[in-house]
C-alpha cells in the first residue's frame, strides 16, 4: 500500500493568502493531501481553501495555534496518514523546502525534521527576540545533548509515531516550541534539523506581539521546568 | 470574645452551612464544590464555641488576637477555593478544546458524506432506470 502524506496548514483569517499557499503546495508537491485548519476564522479562509481542493476542518471558535495543529494531528491519526508536514498559512514558509524536510523522515533517519531558518541562512531577528531564542536554544541543546538552532520553527515534518504522540493530552497546546522538543527527546524520538527558507511576514504582524513575549518566556521556562520534572512519557 | 461577636460568628457559620446544603439540595451546587464551604463553616463554628481552642491556635500560629486567627482561616479558605476553581477551569478548558476539535473532525466527516450522498443517489437512480 502506498504511504500517504499530508500537509497541515493552521489558518486564522488568512483569506488573502491561503489560496496562494495551498496552490503552490499543490504545484510543488501534488502527492500531498492538503488539510487546512480554519481556527474560528471570521473571513472566507475555509471557503477559499475548500474551493481549491483542500480538506478544511473548522473550529467553532478561535482556540489558538497549538490547538489548531493538534486538530490536524488528530485528523491525520484518524485517517491513517504516515507522514505529516506542517507549515504556516501566512506564506512565511517556502513550500519548495517540503521535499527536503520530508526526506529524512521518510528515509527513517529521523522521526521529526525541523525546518531551521538559521542553518545556512542569514536570518536576523530583532535583539530581544534573538536573546530569547538564544536562551531557549541553549536550554534545548543542553537538555537534548545536540545542537538545535531553531526552537521556534513551525515548519516541521514527522512520522506516524510522532503524530500519535502529539494527538494525546501530552501535547502543549499553549505555544508548543522548546518544551515540545524536550518532550520529544525525552520520549526517545529522533530529531534532525533541515535548512529551510523563511520569508519575512508580509504584513509584519506576529503572534508574538504586545505583552505576549513576556508571557511566552514565563510559560516556556515553566513548561520546560515541569517537563523535566515529569516522567519521560512514552512513545505510543 | 464578647457574646455579641460570638452570636454573630455563629449565625454566619449557620447561614453559610444552611445556604450551601440548600444549594446542593436544589442541585445548583455540586457536592464536590460544597465540601470546602461546609468544612470551613463547621471549623469556624467549632472554633467560636470552643474559644479556648481558638486561643490555643492563636498562640500556636503567633497571631495577636483570636479574631485575627478567624480572618486568617477565612483567607486560607478563600485561597483554597480559588485554587480549586483554577484547577477546574484548567480541566474545563482542556475539555472544551477536545470538544471543539472533535466537532471540527465530525463536521468534516459530515461534509464529506454529504458530498458523497448526491453522487450515490445519482448512481442509484441510473441503476433503477436501466
Amino acid at each position: 500500500m502506498a504511504l500517504s502524506n499530508m500537509v497541515l496548514i493552521p489558518a486564522y483569517n488568512e483569506a488573502s493568502r491561503i489560496a496562494q499557499v495551498v496552490l503552490s503546495i499543490k504545484k510543488i508537491c501534488p502527492y500531498l493531501d492538503v488539510v487546512v485548519i480554519s481556527d474560528g476564522s471570521s473571513d472566507d479562509t475555509a471557503k477559499i481553501a475548500r474551493n481549491i481542493g483542500a480538506v478544511v476542518l473548522s473550529h467553532p471558535f478561535n482556540m489558538g495555534y497549538g490547538v489548531a495543529i493538534q486538530t490536524g494531528y488528530k485528523y491525520a491519526l484518524a485517517n491513517n496518514y504516515d507522514y505529516l508536514v506542517q507549515l504556516d498559512a501566512d506564506g512565511q514558509h517556502d513550500p519548495s523546502c517540503i521535499p527536503a524536510l520530508l526526506a529524512p523522515v521518510q528515509s527513517g533517519e529521523a522521526d521529526i525534521a525541523i525546518g531551521s531558518r538559521f542553518l545556512g541562512n542569514s536570518y536576523h531577528p530583532p535583539f530581544l527576540r534573538r536573546l530569547g531564542m538564544s536562551l531557549f536554544r541553549l536550554i534545548v541543546s543542553r537538555v537534548t545533548g545536540r545542537q538545535v538552532t531553531d526552537t521556534t520553527s513551525g515548519f516541521q515534518a514527522f512520522n506516524r509515531d510522532v503524530i500519535a504522540f502529539f494527538a494525546t493530552d501530552i501535547f502543549p497546546v499553549d505555544y508548543p516550541d522548546a518544551d515540545m522538543l524536550i518532550m520529544l527527546h525525552r520520549a526517545g524520538f529522533r530529531m534532525t534539523e533541515v535548512p529551510v527558507r523563511m520569508f519575512e511576514n508580509s504584513d509584519g504582524t506576529s503572534m508574538h506581539s504586545g505583552l505576549k513575549p513576556l508571557y511566552y518566556m514565563f510559560k516556556m521556562l515553566l513548561s520546560i521546568g515541569v517537563t523535566l520534572m515529569r516522567n519521560k512519557g512514552k512513545r505510543l | 470574645m464578647p457574646v455579641s461577636q460570638k452570636i454573630f460568628a455563629l449565625l454566619i457559620c449557620c447561614f453559610v452551612f444552611v445556604v450551601t446544603v440548600n444549594l446542593v439540595r436544589k442541585r445548583k451546587l455540586r457536592e464536590e464544590y460544597s465540601v470546602l464551604w461546609l468544612l470551613t463553616s463547621l471549623l469556624m463554628f467549632v472554633l467560636v464555641l470552643r474559644y479556648e481552642w481558638l486561643v490555643a491556635l492563636t498562640g500556636f500560629i503567633g497571631a495577636g488576637l483570636p479574631t485575627t486567627t478567624l480572618f486568617i482561616c477565612s483567607i486560607i479558605f478563600l485561597i483554597l477555593i480559588a485554587v480549586q476553581f483554577s484547577i477546574k477551569i484548567s480541566k474545563l478548558t482542556e475539555q472544551v478544546k477536545d470538544l471543539a476539535q472533535e466537532n471540527a473532525l465530525l463536521r468534516s466527516d459530515v461534509e464529506h458524506l454529504m458530498r458523497q450522498a448526491p453522487e450515490e443517489q445519482n448512481y442509484g437512480s441510473r441503476k433503477s432506470g436501466s
